[in-house]
């Protein structure tokens, strides 16, 4: 992990976070910004929770669960993280 | 036209339409009679109850019956007001005083049931500023009771010690830290690492409740707990607990000694806007907690049966949800929830009550038939159980060994 995780760019985060999703994505759907976790890849609330903390890890961050019902796409998720990360 | 309302169901719906159609529909289960704390009449069936969390037996106790016809004569059927206004009767101050002093604490504060006692408890103590961290698999109550605050919230993996103390490590210095578990997990039945847990939250300097609801009664010298039961009371800030399980009734509570603790009657709002408990209840739940001081007969057979129930069914094949019988609760894992409805279902035709619990109900997506061993269970009751799971495991064609879940690629 790069010493100023703040550094990243919004495509290196994106990637990251896409990579995290895999091990879940059971069906095998292409990822993009605009996939959604409920829709699209059929997570359920305790699937996110897990996703949430493997983002936590990588990151080494707090990522609130408070925020779990404005987290519907991956692209929401990045913007998440990446101010999170700003803000540190 | 505006959308319904009721489409975000749909996937309830469907999931509830894809049940078996020759199965019981587990959803729709009817006490007609209840002849005792291990036997009721279910859909005109005289049946065995091995799945009502009335772990002690205390529904039927002469004692807590007395009082509570006793107390529905002296003060009616019910208070019609909250604890702060016209709501608390002198039975009310009483049970308190028998919880604190039951658990050995200076305060007690009783809820109208445990679901609240968490909502209350877990969304006043915590304000904006603090951080919550509850263990993943937690009851419904403590991730609604989080919901209903306003404190930063995150949860650890369950069970696990060295992940909360990752996980503590990032909150940032000098931030309110309040960490939430279950002694017991209701689900499984599998018992929280409690000393390791207190170690970790020391260590950041975190506040620790516990939700000991499925382990009132049936652990320690005097019947309070796993925390008692592991010598770590003075380690744990809030017991919080419910009446709905071994005290035999319906009701909720929190103990603790910190020195400022009564001021939440004024600030916790699911204690304050809701009707407090009728006056049978509460004096059914003080003669209960009084009894369940002395109850080491009733521990000893619950522990006995519970035991016995979970080799026989391993020794058998089946998957169980725990290598032994860490409390009364005895869980199976099946293979897929269509199995587990049939299973569920065959059990009920042949006279045995267990709770079935598929997901989003049960952590990691388990589908299980929950037992929950009485201490007022007969050995005869109990031989009866296990002959019967293995009976309608023969009656579906399938042997225990094969009931297991696939492991997923
Ligand atoms: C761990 C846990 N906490 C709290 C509750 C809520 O208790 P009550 O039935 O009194 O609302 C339950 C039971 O459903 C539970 O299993």
């Amino acid at each position: 992990m790069p010493s100023d995780s703040s550094l990243l760019s919004n495509t290196q985060l994106s990637k990251r976070i896409m990579a995290l999703i895999g091990p879940f994505n059971k069906k095998g759907v292409a990822l993009v910004p605009e996939t959604s976790f409920a829709m699209d890849l059929d997570f359920d609330s305790l699937t996110v929770m897990d996703l949430v903390a493997n983002i936590e890890d990588e990151f080494d961050m707090v990522l609130p669960l408070n925020m779990l019902p404005d987290l519907e796409t991956i692209k929401d998720v990045t913007s998440a993280v990446e101010n999170i990360l700003g803000s540190k | 036209m505006s959308s319904d309302l009721f489409d975000k169901f749909q996937s309830v719906l469907d999931q509830h339409a894809r049940l078996p159609k020759d199965a019981k529909d587990p959803f729709a289960v009817r006490m007609d009679e209840v002849h005792s704390q291990t036997e009721a009449t279910i859909n005109g069936k005289r049946t065995i109850l091995v799945g009502t969390n009335n772990y002690m037996g205390m529904t039927f106790d002469e004692d807590a019956l007395k009082a509570a016809r006793d107390a529905l004569d002296s003060f009616g059927t019910g208070t019609t007001g909250s604890r702060v206004l016209n709501g608390t009767y002198s039975i009310h101050k009483q049970l308190e005083a028998t919880l604190a002093d039951f658990y050995n604490t200076k305060y007690a504060m009783v809820f109208s049931t445990g679901y609240q006692a968490n909502l209350g408890i877990l969304s006043t103590l915590v304000g904006k500023d603090d951080y919550i961290i509850i263990d993943a698999d937690s009851h419904a109550s403590i991730y609604d009771g989080c919901a209903l605050g306003t404190a930063t919230l995150m949860r650890f993996k369950h069970n696990d010690a060295a992940d909360l103390d990752k996980r503590l490590g990032r909150i940032p210095e000098g931030a309110g830290k309040l960490v939430v578990i279950e002694t017991v997990y209701s689900m499984l039945g599998d018992k929280a690492p409690l000393a390791e847990i207190i170690k970790v939250t020391k260590k950041h300097g975190a506040y620790l409740a516990v939700d000991e609801a499925h382990s009132m009664g049936i652990y320690g010298k005097t019947g309070r707990g796993v925390v008692q039961e592991m010598g770590l009371e003075d380690s744990v800030d809030f017991i919080i607990g419910t009446f709905s399980k071994s005290v035999g009734t319906v009701g909720g509570f929190c103990v603790s000694n910190h020195p400022k603790f009564e001021i939440l009657r004024l600030v916790c709002r699911p204690y304050m806007f809701t009707a407090s408990l009728p006056p049978s209840v509460v004096a059914s739940a003080n003669s209960a907690i009084n009894s369940l001081r002395h109850a080491h007969n009733l521990r000893g057979a619950i522990w006995e049966s519970a035991s016995h129930l979970h080799g026989a069914l391993k020794d058998a094949g089946f998957n169980m949800g725990t290598s032994t019988a860490e409390s009364p609760i005895i869980a199976i894992c099946l293979k897929d929830m269509e199995m587990t409805v049939r299973f569920w279902s065959g059990l009920l035709e042949r006279g045995v009550y267990v709770n079935m619990a598929v997901p989003p109900a049960t952590p990691s997506g388990l589908n299980l038939l929950r037992c929950s061993v009485c201490a007022a269970h007969k050995p005869e009751q109990i031989e009866t159980v296990i002959r019967t799971f293995l009976e309608t495991a023969e009656g579906l064609g399938i042997k225990p060994s094969e009931t297991h879940p696939v492991a997923e690629a």
